[in-house]
């Protein structure tokens, strides 16, 4: 591993190499992604992993080009006026509580449905259940996991 | 696999390496799971058998001893009557079934009368070659039985994970090393989402939502009561949309209007909400009907946390880059909402929501980061202790898992040292049901054959059946950047002769019908994967070919899915 810097933000710079899991299937391979000055360079298949040993298909190789997709969302957004416009996190996350609120005083716990993802990670799946439980108040919440 | 009460494979990979059979039914596992192919494949080098069941003459079937090219839809009446078989020769494991099960009884009336020659006439598949997988799988010192969507987008799918788990039990084919039951996950955290209670009657942990004992300990650590109610599923959460009982949808990392059955209905029901909210890393269509999208980090390289994979191991994800621009991690997001509602969700990182888990989850509490870190990833269950008063079973049995108290009771009185030893976890389950007594023996479930719920006719004359292709993945939010990648783009299987009588040649466009929507184009590749009167699309390209605008949303009662695996359609050359 090269020497990396760390920056005022706690993120590391230069050159370094991460282990992680891939995102695609549920096989669960092992990647480590070489990373340079904070951007992806190259992905191949990490061979501590317990489960794939160094192995990594089309997918896990190529597929974290995505991240870096014209797609991908960098700023809030509400709509006004019928569009989606820019907004800030405040801004965005006082509309989400305000209205949700709102509907709850209004219609009560069981208005609301939420769907979470089996894409992402487990502290996010235990969270997105408190929170439908605990915060929303009922136990609408489902993903594709019950296949 | 509610049999066991959890859910999850029962073998690990490196099984597949020493086993002596290997059936893939409804598996496309060297497209669609490819490194657990890699683990066959080499079980094959091994001498292990592979035994292929699938509709379509997917290329792993060259590698395969036995292909069986069942109708769409007729896996029950197959596995019935291989156990009609395994019966009716006496090549069950007495042994295991008196011990270990119960039912048997139930079983054995059910299936008789799923004669191979009756089965023969549903399925497609010659009664000797029905007779001949089924002697093969009874026959067989170790087998692994592995499944995937093929078995569970139908109607009634949770009905065939339970013919197929019914002829694991009548074999003993589970519980011991090299031998067991596999449904192979989809997404890289479908067996996590399962675990930490994203799901409408469970709670993390497998807790069901009326346990008494949950509810207290839930209580104490929350600070607040479990609702009282059982949630709805996501299909029951669109019939509330439908008739307004739902004003409010939160979706997180879901394209549910592209990836569900019937894309037309399921776009009207989102539009018709009060407030609609989308968190995504992508812009996806969902997204673009929303009220508010937020923007997330990519779980699996700019967050850290963990996923659990097909073989039940938790492994640890890692931030290795930046979110772009404004984009925050999933949970930051979720925090910062609750406490704008009222909560105080205090915590700073994921390691701390993990060890708030490892306080209500009995088989996490053995894994903590530190623990993740030196073994490079730990198999469920693992406990650390803190459970103890729950069972009074030997350490080694509760490493070992059990159906002991079904989803909720995994815990018991390990202590650290014994985890220590144990290391990276537990590598297969149920070892229990073969001790010389079994406290809860695993029932039976007989089940029925019952056909897609929409056939062809004169009308629309074609099955379709849809899957994913190895390169794709579901419904292309990630993987349509790719730079070089062959067949990038949809395309239609179709056999030889019904693509002459359409006068359809590879390459042309195909327009595709069914009751609820059209695909306008789609390029056919002429291909023996299908047989006459079968049709195949994928559905990673929904922008182009909106595969899912054809499918039908029948959905199966006990499991929440939709019947994506099969519908019937008409065609024409666009």
């Amino acid at each position: 591993m090269a020497t990396e810097t760390v920056s005022e933000n706690g993120q590391a710079n230069g050159a370094r190499e991460v282990a992680t899991i891939c995102g695609f299937c549920g096989v669960g391979c092992g990647l480590t992604l070489k990373v340079d000055d904070g951007v992806i360079q190259k992905v191949t298949g990490e061979k501590e992993n317990p489960s794939s040993k160094g192995e990594a298909c089309i997918k896990g190789r190529e597929g974290w080009r995505h991240l870096y997709s014209e797609k991908r969302l960098t700023t809030p957004l509400v709509r006004k006026d019928g569009e989606l416009v820019p907004a800030s996190w405040d801004e965005a996350l006082d509309l989400v509580a305000s209205k949700m609120g709102e509907i709850k005083e209004e219609h009560g716990p069981y208005a609301f449905g939420t769907f979470s993802s089996s894409r992402s990670t487990n502290e996010l799946n235990y969270l997105a259940g408190k929170f439908v439980r605990q915060v929303l108040g009922n136990s609408n919440i489902d993903s594709c996991n019950r296949a | 696999m509610a049999t066991f009460g959890a859910g999850g494979a029962t073998t690990s990979y490196e099984e597949f390496e020493n086993t002596d059979l290997i059936i893939c039914w409804g598996s496309n596992t060297m497209e669609c799971h490819p490194i657990i192919y890699n683990h066959m494949r080499r079980g094959i080098k091994n001498g292990a058998k592979m035994v292929v069941i699938d509709p379509r003459k997917i290329d792993q079937v060259k590698k395969a001893d036995k292909w069986l090219g069942l109708n769409v839809g007729t896996d029950i009446c197959l596995a019935n009557a291989m156990g009609h078989v395994i019966i009716e020769e006496d090549l069950y494991n007495k042994e295991f079934v008196e011990r270990a099960t119960k039912g048997f009884e139930a079983y054995k009336e059910k299936v008789a009368g799923y004669t191979p020659e009756y089965a023969e006439q549903i399925t497609g598949i010659p009664a000797d070659e029905i007779r001949e997988v089924a002697r093969m799988y009874a026959t067989a010192d170790k087998a692994t039985l592995n499944w995937t969507l093929g078995i569970t987008e139908h109607h009634n799918g949770a009905d065939g994970v339970f013919a197929l788990i019914d002829l694991g039990l009548l074999t003993g084919h589970v519980g011991k090393y090299g031998s067991g039951l596999n449904p192979l996950r989809g997404q890289n955290n479908v067996q996590g989402g399962g675990d930490m209670g994203a799901l409408p009657d469970k709670n993390v942990g497998g807790w069901r939502w009326d346990d008494p004992e949950a509810h207290t300990l839930f209580e104490d650590v929350w600070g607040t009561p479990l609702p009282a109610h059982e949630g709805l599923n996501q299909p029951e959460m669109m019939d509330a949309v439908s008739n307004g009982e739902i004003r409010c949808m939160y979706v997180i990392g879901e394209n549910p209007v592209q990836s569900d059955a019937d894309e037309h209905k399921h776009e009207k029901l989102f539009g018709s909400l009060d407030f609609l909210v989308v968190q995504d890393i992508l812009m996806t269509k969902t997204a673009r009907m929303a009220d508010v999208v937020l923007p997330a980090a990519a779980s699996w390289a700019e967050t850290d946390g963990t996923v659990i994979n097909s073989e039940r191991r938790v492994q640890r994800v890692r931030r290795a880059v930046d979110p772009p621009g404004e984009a925050r991690d999933d949970i930051m997001i979720l925090r910062d909402i609750a406490n704008r509602m009222g909560h105080d969700w205090d915590f700073e990182t994921a390691e701390e929501v993990w060890d708030e888990v490892r306080r209500l989850a009995p088989k996490f509490s053995g894994i903590s980061y530190e623990r993740l870190e030196r073994y490079g990833g730990i198999q469920w269950p693992c406990l650390d202790g803190s459970f103890e008063e729950i069972s009074d079973n030997t350490p080694k049995e509760q490493l070992m898992a059990s159906t002991k108290g079904a989803e909720n009771a995994e815990g018991g009185s390990l202590t650290a040292d014994v985890v220590e030893k144990e290391g990276p976890g537990t590598m297969f389950l149920h070892e229990e049901l073969w001790a010389e007594e079994v406290d809860n023996r695993v029932p039976f479930t007989p089940v029925d054959h019952e056909g897609p719920v929409e056939m062809p006719d004169e009308e629309y004359p074609f099955q379709l059946t849809t899957g994913r292709r190895l390169a794709f993945h579901n419904t292309g939010t990630m993987t349509q950047d790719y730079k070089k990648v062959k067949d990038n783009e949809e395309l239609l299987e179709i056999c030889e002769d019904d693509a002459a009588e359409y006068g359809i040649e590879e390459g042309d466009f195909v327009q595709v019908s069914s009751r609820r929507g059209t695909v306008e184009a789609v390029k056919a590749r002429v291909t023996d994967r299908v047989r006459p009167g079968l049709l195949f699309m994928g559905y990673s390209f929904p922008d182009q070919v909106p595969t899912n605008v054809l499918t039908i949303n029948a959905v199966d009662p006990q499991s929440g899915t939709a019947e994506l695996k099969a519908c019937a359609v008409t065609i024409e050359k666009a």
